[in-house]
């Protein structure tokens, strides 16, 4: 076992094991700051794709964080009013589902990023940042000035989704479900960059040209890793709604992009526990400084910076070393 | 007589006012290495981007293998069989040398949406990989990392990238820039071997070696060639002599 998949087992190790202690001590907050952990992980585990894999700095990836939260949102909410979304051409009935759910909300996602990376992928650097900010932008203004889901005051949804043979409200159970979903996200990402793709996908960030001339198509590789991509975040937004049990259009806000950005980069930019080890020290840090002062981020840009000056493989290249070059 | 692999007509590409390329035929028969040479500035690049791809000529043609390829893209000619490799060594840097070439077989074979099973455990790409290096003689390099190689190797990997891809015919922009008389001298005559598997299309500044590879040179200057034949023809060519060869340099 290589020093990385040590240092991997013991954070997944540790993921479980606090919110297990705080089960059988009596502490459900702290279970519920595990699931959020877990939860905003596995949206930076897909973003981590792209960005630290495919090496496109996606400043948009909360579109697709809002968009499963929204598929989360608007399905819970006919169920929950017994009004189906639509009974022509065909009915269809709101659900309080969670398999169904997660399934609208990765295909959702899955679509819009084919769209959103259609056209953002063809261009590259700062225009490719902005170009997915601007998207963005443009979801969390619709969401906002959309009336029938809660515009700017978002959709409560008074009852966790059901998953069966699951009690979801107990928070214990609620966090093993995104518990697996993350490890689910990170087998997968593992997989993903050992694979053909992967090793293709790669070459890209370094080398376009190279990939190029062997007569793969660049293009074709960054789409189809925008949109695994994109639907494994859409898939975190639609746990992320569910934990709170409710939607805002503050889910497709840049603040939330950047912050999956900063997961990765505290964490160690693709590297596949960044966005875990980076997602847990930032709620870490939000609890107790944001209980010390108002301005707990500015603590955070601080950490940031010397993350970037004096850390380049993030926290886990501090502790685990360079990356070895798989195999 | 045999078609040619590789034949442009009449390329002609202008930035401006200056006639980069202009109104460029050539053929690259299969056996052969045809050398292109010209002072700098002569619009060798630009000649060599139309012919990969990169660049779009204002008019003409490129054909490849039977087929007019003019207007696919850099990846639609690779698939069909062009080899290139770059006058600066276009490698992803951070990957070990065998990576590299397993890219190489990958793209190859062109299965590349496969997501699940590790690259680096396909039998039959490392074989072709392994083949690759061990025809350079990068063997013992395979796991170094490709940003810690030496100048003259990476412009070995290069080539062995090319090869993975069993190409029909070779693009070459400068292979022996920066390599020591020694690594020259290796380089011509594997590439001596090389030209019987696939031609040669071969950018050169290192007269030595255009001189004892070529089977045809042709000569560059101001976008327009102004010769092409064996290299006793070109040596005793009064045009290419003025131009470009410099009278000091004629043995």
């Amino acid at each position: 076992m290589t020093r990385e998949a040590l240092l991997n087992t013991a954070i997944m190790a540790l993921l479980a094991a606090v919110p297990i202690i705080a089960h059988f001590t009596g502490n459900p907050f702290t279970i519920t700051l595990a699931t959020k952990v877990a939860i905003l992980a596995m949206a930076a585990v897909g973003l981590n794709i792209v960005l630290g894999l495919g090496g496109l700095v996606s400043f948009g990836h909360a579109v697709f964080f809002g968009i499963g939260g929204y598929s989360m949102g608007i399905l819970a909410h006919h169920a929950q009013l017994f009004i189906p979304i639509m009974e022509a051409p065909f009915l269809i009935d709101g659900t309080k589902s969670m398999p169904i759910i997660w399934l609208v909300a990765v295909i959702t996602s899955a679509l819009v990023a084919l769209v959103i990376g259609a056209l953002a992928i063809r261009t590259s650097g700062v225009y490719f940042i902005m170009i997915t900010l601007a998207f963005g932008q443009m979801f969390y203004y619709f969401a906002i000035s959309w009336p029938a889901y809660g515009g700017e005051d978002g959709l409560p949804i008074y009852v966790r989704n059901s998953f069966p043979g699951l009690n979801t409200l107990d928070p214990i159970q609620f966090f093993a479900i995104t518990y697996v979903a993350l490890g689910a996200a990170l087998f997968l990402s593992a997989r993903l960059a050992r694979s053909r793709f992967g090793l293709a996908l790669g070459a890209t960030r370094q080398n376009a040209e190279r990939v190029e001339t062997v007569g793969v198509d660049a293009y074709r590789l960054r789409l189809v890793a925008f949109v695994i991509s994109g639907a494994i975040t859409g898939f975190a937004g639609a746990l992320f709604a569910d934990l709170n049990r409710f939607v805002a259009p503050t889910m497709f806000s840049w603040q939330m992009s950047g912050e999956f950005i900063v997961f990765i980069i505290l964490g160690g930019i693709g590297r596949l526990f960044g966005p875990v080890v980076g997602a847990g020290l930032f709620i870490l840090l939000e609890h107790f400084l944001g209980g010390v002062s108002d301005y707990w981020l500015i603590y955070v840009g601080a950490i940031l910076l010397a993350v970037v000056l004096f850390a380049r493989g993030g926290l886990i290249g501090a502790l685990a070393g360079r990356e070895v070059a798989h195999d | 007589m045999t078609d040619p692999i590789l034949r442009t007509k009449g390329l002609t590409k202008s930035f401006g006012a200056l006639k980069a390329c202009n109104d460029v035929s050539l053929d690259l028969f299969p056996g052969e290495i045809h050398a292109l040479i010209g002072p700098n500035g002569a619009g060798k690049s630009t000649l060599i981007k139309q012919i990969a791809g990169n660049m779009a000529p204002d008019s003409g043609e490129v054909w490849f293998d039977g087929s007019d390829v003019t207007h696919l893209d850099t990846v639609g000619r690779a698939r069909r069989g062009l080899g290139r490799t770059f006058q600066i060594s276009s490698l992803a840097m951070e990957y070990t040398v065998l990576q590299n070439v397993v890219l190489g077989a990958l793209g190859r074979d062109g299965g590349v949406m496969r997501f699940f099973k590790p690259v680096m455990k396909d039998k039959r790409l490392l074989e072709e990989a392994h083949a690759a290096l061990d025809r350079v003689g990068l063997t013992e390099q395979a796991a170094t990392r490709t940003a810690d190689l030496s100048h003259g190797q990476r412009r070995q990997l290069e080539v062995a990238v090319a090869l993975t891809l069993k190409p029909k015919a070779f693009l070459m922009d400068e292979p022996m820039a920066g390599l020591g008389v020694e690594g020259s001298r290796n380089l011509t005559g594997f590439l001596d071997t090389l030209r019987h598997e696939a031609p040669i299309l071969l950018v050169e500044h290192d007269m030595d070696a255009v001189f004892a590879l070529a089977d045809r040179i042709s000569v560059l200057v101001y976008g327009e060639i102004i010769a092409t034949g064996t290299g006793d023809e070109i040596r005793a060519n009064r045009d290419v002599r003025t131009a470009y060869l410099g009278e000091e340099d004629v043995a």
